[in-house]
């Protein structure tokens, strides 16, 4: 393999660990409440704003956009489940589907309205440049962005697989009824799945934000991309959403190269189109 | 109010419906009433399969896209009628819902509402891309129309009269369809799919024809759209705003109820003209805020849309037995 396509390969994984981190966001909350957050990819939008704001006024970089953004979009998320979500759940998926993607629409062009719909971007030098690895350049705020990436995705498995607080979050999702009767107070477990479902996203955004351009249309991108994650990883599967958030790094970083830059996305979509068709419970998902 | 033939109430807002140009006879009410009915056509398609199925399609634009392609590429490349995108863009049209609907209708609604979004993204990406569809520029129709084939009016009004008598027969379409035995299992489908398949009904069939019917119905707005404006770009023609209006139109004026999206196009096409005309190019951004709260406040507080209020009030006041007042539940004016 030639030096070039190993560079490409390893940029496509960089770049999946951050499409497998908010995907992960997404597949949580579907998982556990069976809705699917149309306004997912709005939510990446917005925390890439908040890292902008936060070096815009303070001159901070990632690290300390992420925990402002994980902590506005954390924000967010609970007000979005009290307000919104709690009863839209119980009525007809007409009714969540628009509930969701009205919010997109709301904060797509809330932030155009603020921010107008000019492309901004982080300086490229606020995380240090580039460097070889064995004759391979990498840029030092892809690295950062994926290893930041991979350890938050970690965590949060660990977080919902390994602790009490994810055992209850599972509780709610399989019978909400019977964990109330085992004293888990349903509205508080998903209260708090939206939480950290919106804070890792915020995370997620604030670390594109050092290498991706910030524009208010973004979301659509995201959001698109975050679906073709989970679908691709199965619903509900933080692993899932890792493997496949990686695969399509990879693939979108390789039908660039091949194919040129305007063809990546289209490459992804037919793909999700493909699995709809012969796999549509994804590659780790219950069947 | 029994005694009072059914009819009665249709007849007096057609009629005025077909005065409403030579009642308001300026041009820019002329045109709003034009727009009116052509997004009511395309929020009334949508709402065949988003309302009476209940199949959330959130990709509607790529029909429409098909529709408006097929009558501007039928005369930029072979000198035709746009009248000819008609046909061609139905045909289209029903075989993409085709290839969305056989895999996704049988899966739960939010693949299905995810589908659709993909492929029309997947379809505005591959046009801007095709330099024989004009890729990012797009195509332009006639400039000075050849013949009366040719669609191209000055005047809205006759624009006007050629959309009521589509979206009329638009609506003839969905009402014969909601009465018919697919009506039936689209509404038993909506209210308890599992409960419908076991009784026999074939539910990923009825919810696959109900959304080809729709396609081709959305198509022919395209095309109407195309002729009205003599040119399409993938901004126009597939951008996803449009699927966003067909949705909530449909939604606020009541989806599954025959003339809910009529009314939420009678509602939101003068607000966003209206805006749009006060505010020049930043009332976009803020129209599309007020349609966002709009949409998040219908699925939060009245999910059966305007019309499904109005009847809750109107049983209310007259204590009648509850009628059915679920979204759509009800499916005849």
């Amino acid at each position: 393999m030639s030096s070039i396509l190993v560079q490409v390969i390893v940029g496509g994984l960089l770049l999946g660990a951050v499409y497998a981190l908010f995907s992960s966001g997404l597949t949580l909350i579907w998982g556990m409440m069976n809705i699917v957050n149309f306004a997912h990819g709005d939510f990446v939008m917005l925390a890439m704003y908040v890292a902008f704001v936060v070096w815009k006024l303070f001159g901070g970089g990632p690290l300390a956009g992420a925990p402002a953004a994980a902590l506005v979009l954390a924000t967010l998320g609970v007000i979005v489940y009290f307000g919104l979500i709690r009863s839209i759940m119980k009525g007809p998926m007409l009714a969540q589907i628009l509930g969701t993607f009205g919010l997109a629409l709301l904060l797509r062009y809330a932030a155009f309205w603020y921010f107008g719909a000019n492309f901004l971007s982080l300086p490229e030098n606020l995380v240090g440049g580039t460097f070889d690895v064995f004759g391979i350049r990498i840029e030092a705020s892809r690295l950062l962005a994926g290893v930041v990436a991979l350890i938050v995705t970690g965590g949060l498995h660990f977080l919902l697989t390994r602790t009490a607080l994810g055992s209850r979050m599972l509780a709610v999702s399989e019978d909400s009824a019977a964990a109330q009767l085992m004293g888990i107070r349903p509205d508080t477990m998903q209260a708090i799945a939206w939480a950290i479902a919106a804070g890792v996203t915020g995370i997620a955004g604030a670390l594109i934000a050092t290498f991706f351009y910030v524009v208010p249309t973004v979301g659509e991108t995201l959001g698109l991309i975050a679906f073709v994650t989970v679908s691709l990883g199965g619903f509900g599967s933080v692993p899932g959403a890792l493997v496949a958030g990686l695969l399509i790094g990879v693939i979108e970083s390789l039908s660039a190269y091949w194919i040129g830059a305007v063809y990546k996305d289209i490459v992804v979509y037919a793909l999700f189109l493909g699995f709809l068709w012969f796999r549509p419970q994804g590659l780790m998902g219950k069947s | 109010m029994r005694t009072m033939p059914r009819w009665l109430w249709p007849s007096v807002a057609l009629a005025l419906v077909i005065a409403y140009p030579l009642l308001f006879s300026t041009p820019f009410l002329q045109r709003l009433g034009a727009l009116i009915l052509l997004y009511a056509i395309a929020a009334s398609a949508w709402n065949i399969v988003g309302g009476y199925a209940g199949q959330v399609s959130v990709g509607h634009v790529v029909f429409f896209g098909c529709g408006a392609y097929a009558a501007m590429g039928a005369y930029a490349h072979f000198a035709l009628s746009p009248l000819v995108g008609i046909p061609v863009g139905i045909a289209a049209s029903v075989a993409i819902a085709a290839v969305i609907g056989v895999p996704t209708l049988r899966l739960s609604g939010h693949y299905f509402s995810m589908a659709t979004i993909a492929v029309a993204e997947l379809v505005r990406l591959i046009v801007s891309n095709t330099d024989y569809l004009g890729a990012g520029v797009g195509l332009s129709g006639p400039t000075v129309p050849r013949n009366v084939f040719d669609l191209s009016f000055i005047s809205a009004l006759p624009y006007y009269y050629l959309f009521l008598t589509v979206l009329v027969i638009t609506l003839g379409i969905t009402w014969w369809m909601a009465d018919s035995r697919m009506g039936f299992y689209l509404r038993a489908i909506r209210d308890s799919e599992r409960a419908a398949r076991s009784l026999g009904a074939p539910a990923s069939r009825v919810k696959l024809y109900a959304f080809m019917l729709s396609a081709g119905l959305t198509s022919v707005a395209g095309t109407l759209y195309a002729t009205m404006f003599g040119f399409v770009d993938p901004e126009s023609g597939l951008g996803i705003l449009i699927s966003v209006k067909m949705l909530i139109m449909a939604a606020l004026g009541g989806a599954g109820l025959l003339f809910g999206p009529l009314v939420g196009a009678a509602i939101l096409v003068p607000l966003e003209e209206i805006s749009n005309n006060l505010l020049g190019g930043n009332g976009a951004g803020l129209t599309f805020i007020v349609y966002g709260a709009i949409i998040v406040l219908i699925a939060r507080f009245q999910p059966g849309g305007i019309l499904t209020l109005i009847k809750r009030l109107w049983a209310k006041r007259h204590k009648a037995p509850d009628i059915s007042t679920a979204a759509g539940a009800s499916h005849a004016p």
